[in-house]
């Protein structure tokens, strides 16, 4: 089977969709293929901060300046998908005061809005910081949903006509002489939206252009067409809250290091970060003194951290890029400038440009910039749209958000459910049919749930991602067993089943890291609802022997 | 100055309710008291009574526990109280719990199909799961609610199929006739059955279990019997079901369901039923937060004695005293077992609790591998004594029972109640007739 396309984009991140977004929008035939789900890579495993710039206006002021107008603009295109928390930057006692100078000038020559507050305003603005806390400064940092975000971008690809592909894995670039004319990915199922245990197929999907967004895995597919691309993928931890201890994004004022930032999150809040290099970006250690370095060292600006609940953990990597020649040694001096790597200049290869490094706000204009190469190369004269054109769920947000009513349901549900579909709110939660919360948790309905199964058949990992549901306090011990009975009688009983269990596993894998208090607690009830009541984990179903039923107790029949 | 008791047990679960009734049972004359703060786990539990449903390799499911139940490690509560012990305690469960519950008949287990569609081995089963049994091969029809989003009926019923069950099965799915909102609680169904509360339906009002059988029917095809979720009341649940059934002319059964789970909570009725009725003292609502020894108790093989323990009540410290304790307190879910980042330990006696000193040694990674975290708990002697780091009882006065206790993974083996009820009875039995010593 071979297809044809245009731009053929690797990799389904917030890079990738907006690339595919931005070139659609152009008008040009665009496929993207992604190997996981969207958002599987960096994008999915990043703490939700939308930078001010304030974090780089000491370090390097570019970036910050590209920040402050990224931000400006992701509140106007994308309001759904963004919270307008404000942030700190955090000055302790033992912190220097040079560098809150400089970080405050810094902002200022900038363009970012800085305001100093006392310890005693900062602590009136979020009361859990730490009775010693010195000063702060105030920016207009915010928390931004990279899920929700990426699929926007992903739905209006579509819209815009672009083929999107996920769980289809390219396994070769298609190189003649010097001239990358495409890919050959392996479909887990069909092509089209996965379906658990429908069988996959692989497919030749041959472009004019190719661009490899595959971020920390770019050197893996450049070298499939002997390209060298030398990222430097590098890890970082993120722990989450079960609560928002912090309405406000919290940053420690110094120079740099390890766990400084908590971001409030939806309902939680993310504790973050590490950063270590790593040599791959599929396999490396999670370890258990990350963990503790992030709660012992965020509780020195807020205390109650280390007597707070923690519901998971996860992992990120960094997609990292220096020229070969600057040779830093330490992770977090690389810069988080992006790189276009026109393989062409570079190496003599047409057809095919890497893009590496970079950082989530900016992923706008990154995919604008790389856009306009892409165009520039195709000899297509069309002009970006993508910093004015609103996102699927966030057109005219302010005042359909006015006119909008509860659609029957309660107060929080209501609520949470319209923040998290915005403009789309009505499409999906208008419904004569009953409309029950599939995941009380997180206030998901049914409603939310199918519209999301709609995108992206029988994976409920991709159901969980748009919708939020089973990522709260329980972590999918409630709700896990009710998302799968919304796939069903659209998809068969064990397709249901394969998703459910794929999904109990996945839950299962972040909550490692949280077990001990409260979590461990829940954990056991997770099992217990699992496997006692359920009887999930000795499935007779899934067994290679059938069970001689005749042999159990009958009730006397 | 204290409360005095013989017995004090100290939590109101299946484990501690059970060592009150035992103890009132082996001796009529002791005073017996159960103190219990919280819900107990009961209303998570699906209300079926396992006693063994898979070996210790994963075996199973065993068509017979008992039989089964010495190939266990000598470590595990039922090898600590021995076999014929737990017979025991599960018939004085059957005298307890009388009608309420089936499966006396036979040693062997039922398979009792679940919410999900799977089915689960146990030993007994309530009076309302009793037409359910996939052993039995007359066909079923599977009713679920649309608001009721845990229990698909066609899911569950494709998934039993799957599962190869000997007869055939289908679901449908109603509105339930009464509930206006789609979040209205579970008890909202019970008590409307219960109470056959007048409800509109296509335009008439009638009788909620009327209106109920009326939608059900029109979905019956040839089934000898129907299955709903667990909400077919809660005050009355045998007279909800007689009613269906007579109303449908077929037998009508329940599919445990939960949390919250209505069978769990009946199995709660039943106990503090008969908790009263035995004139067991219950003090409900206090935690048990301390306790004192006897000044220059100790002796040296049996640990030290506990005078008293401290009951909070709203904030005053209330003593008080008895001849012997049970501590049933739960596991991880019921908050008996308790950690932090550091290690596990249990809360009230800070009696030992055997585990790895990493805590990235507490779990495996395949969610349904074989955990260390699910056995956390005590380690007690052959007569429930909690042990310390030395093998020596922790306190010659105290015994432990049900999920407090370690050294078993109830959810992997289906042994939850059956550890809980034998613990309990040995545990309470034994506090007794020391008493009576």
């Amino acid at each position: 089977m071979a297809t044809d396309t245009d731009v053929l984009v690797v990799g389904g991140g917030s890079t990738g969709c907006g690339i595919a977004r931005d070139l659609a929008m152009r008008g040009l035939e665009v496929t993207l293929v992604e190997r996981g789900n969207l958002t599987d890579g960096t994008t999915g495993r990043m703490h939700g901060l939308l930078h001010s710039g304030g974090r780089y206006a000491v370090s390097d002021r570019a970036s910050a300046t590209e920040c402050i107008e990224e931000n400006e603009i992701l509140r106007e295109i994308a309001g759904h998908c963004v919270e307008l928390t404000g942030g700190l930057f955090v000055q302790r006692p033992e912190d220097s005061d040079a560098y809150f100078e400089e970080k405050l000038e810094g902002c200022r020559a900038c363009d970012i809005p800085a305001r100093v507050l006392s310890g005693r305003e900062a602590r009136e603005v979020e009361p859990y910081l730490a009775t010693d806390v010195k000063r702060a400064i105030e920016v207009p940092d915010g928390a931004v949903d990279p899920f929700r975000l990426c699929v926007a971008n992903a739905i209006d690809a579509r819209a815009h006509g672009a083929r999107i592909e996920t769980h289809a894995e390219v396994i070769d670039l298609l190189r003649e002489g010097d001239d990358v004319y495409g890919v050959e990915v392996r479909h887990d199922s069909g092509p089209g939206t996965r379906v658990h245990r429908t069988p996959g197929s692989t497919e030749e999907i041959t472009a004019e252009y190719v661009v490899n967004a595959t971020g920390a895995w770019a050197g893996r597919i450049g070298a499939m067409a002997d390209l060298d691309v030398e990222v430097r993928p590098s890890k970082g931890v993120m722990t989450i809250m079960n609560v928002r201890q912090v309405d406000t994004v919290i940053n420690r004022c110094r120079p740099k290091g390890d766990a400084d930032i908590i971001v409030p999150h939806e309902t939680t809040a993310i504790l973050g970060t590490t950063d270590e290099e790593v040599s791959d970006p599929d396999d490396y250690p999670e370890e258990e003194w990350e963990v503790d370095a992030m709660i012992d060292t965020l509780s020195e600006l807020v205390p109650i951290l280390t007597e707070a609940r923690t519901i998971r953990s996860f992992w990120g990597v960094r997609p990292l890029y220096e020229p070969p020649e600057r040779d830093t040694r330490d992770p977090t001096d690389i810069t988080r400038d992006f790189f276009l790597l026109d393989h062409a200049e570079r190496d003599g290869v047409a057809g095919i440009t890497s893009i590496v490094g970079g950082k989530f706000t900016t992923y706008r204009a990154m995919a604008e910039e790389i856009s306009d190469h892409v165009c520039e190369k195709l000899g297509v004269n069309a002009s970006c749209a993508t910093a004015t054109e609103p996102l699927p769920g966030s057109e005219n947000l302010e005042i359909l958000e006015e006119g909008m009513d509860d659609f029957g349901l309660r107060s929080p549900i209501a609520r949470r459910s319209k923040q998290r579909l915005g403009s789309r709110s009505r499409e999906v939660l208008e419904t004569d049919e009953a409309n029950p919360v599939i995941c009380a948790c997180e206030g998901v309905t049914r409603a939310e749930v199918r519209d999301a199964v709609s995108q992206s058949g029988s994976d409920l990992n991709a159901v969980r991602i748009r919708t939020r549901a089973s990522m709260g306090n329980c972590q999918g011990g409630f709700c896990c067993g009710p998302m799968a009975n919304e796939l069903h009688p659209k998809y068969d009983e064990p397709t249901a089943r394969a998703a459910l269990d794929e999904l109990i596993q996945e839950r299962w894998k972040g909550q490692r890291h949280a077990l001990w208090g409260e979590q461990l607690s829940q954990a056991m009830l997770n099992y217990a609802l699992f496997a006692t009541t359920m009887n999930r984990d000795e499935d007779p179903a899934d067994a290679a022997e059938p069970l001689e039923y005749a042999a159990f107790d009958h009730g006397g029949r | 100055m204290a409360i005095e008791d013989d017995v004090l047990v100290v939590g109101g679960g299946l484990a501690g309710a059970t060592a009150a009734l035992a103890a009132k049972d082996a001796d009529p004359d002791a005073r017996v008291r159960l103190v219990t703060y919280k819900q107990s786990t009961l209303r998570h539990a699906s209300g079926l009574i396992d006693v063994l449903g898979y070996g210790p390799d994963g075996d199973g499911p065993l068509v017979d526990p008992f039989d089964a139940l010495v190939n266990l490690p000598e470590s595990h509560p039922y090898r600590r109280v021995g076999v014929d012990a737990v017979r025991e305690a599960l018939s004085f469960f059957d005298g307890v719990a009388g009608d309420a519950y089936a499966g006396n008949h036979t040693d062997r287990n039922a398979l009792v199909p679940t919410a999900g569609g799977t089915v689960k081995p146990t030993a007994r089963y309530p009076a309302a799961t009793a037409a359910g049994l996939a052993s039995d091969e007359r066909d079923a029809l599977f009713v679920g609610f649309e608001t009721l989003p845990a229990f698909d009926a066609p899911r569950s019923a494709s998934h039993l199929e799957a599962a190869g069950v000997p007869f055939s099965t289908r679901g449908e799915t109603v509105s339930f006739p009464g509930i206006d909102r789609d979040d209205a609680k579970l008890v909202r169904y019970a008590h409307l059955l219960d109470e056959d509360e007048r409800v509109r339906t296509s335009g008439r009002r009638m009788g909620a279990r009327t209106a109920l059988a009326t939608a059900v029917d029109a979905r019956l095809g040839e089934e000898s019997r129907i299955g709903f979720p667990a909400v077919l009341g809660d005050e009355r649940p045998a007279e909800v079901r007689s009613y269906l059934a007579d109303a449908l002319g077929v037998d009508v059964f329940e599919v445990p369901t939960g949390p919250p789970s209505l069978a769990g909570m009946r199995l709660e009725d039943v106990l503090f039923d008969a908790l009263s009725d035995d004139g067991v003292r219950v003090t409900a609502g206090v935690p048990v937060i301390d306790y004192e020894l006897v000044a220059g108790g100790a002796s040296e093989s049996d640990g030290d004695r506990i005078d008293h323990v401290v009951v909070d009540r709203h904030g005053s410290e209330i003593p008080h005293r008895a001849d012997q304790y049970v501590l049933a307190t739960g596991g991880l879910v019921g908050k008996g077992v308790k950690s932090d980042r550091d290690g596990v330990f249990e809360p009230i006696f800070d009696c030992h609790v055997p585990q790895a000193d990493d805590r990235y040694d507490w779990f495996v990674d395949d969610v349904f591998g074989e955990q260390p975290y699910a056995r956390f708990g005590l380690e007690p002697d052959r007569d429930l004594r909690p042990l310390d780091p030395n093998g020596e009882p922790e306190f010659s006065n105290l015994r432990a029972a049900g999920a407090v206790l370690g050294g078993y993974d109830f959810a992997a083996e289906k042994s939850g109640a059956g550890v809980s009820i034998a613990t309990g009875y040995v545990a309470g039995t034994r506090a007794a007739e020391e008493v009576s010593r």
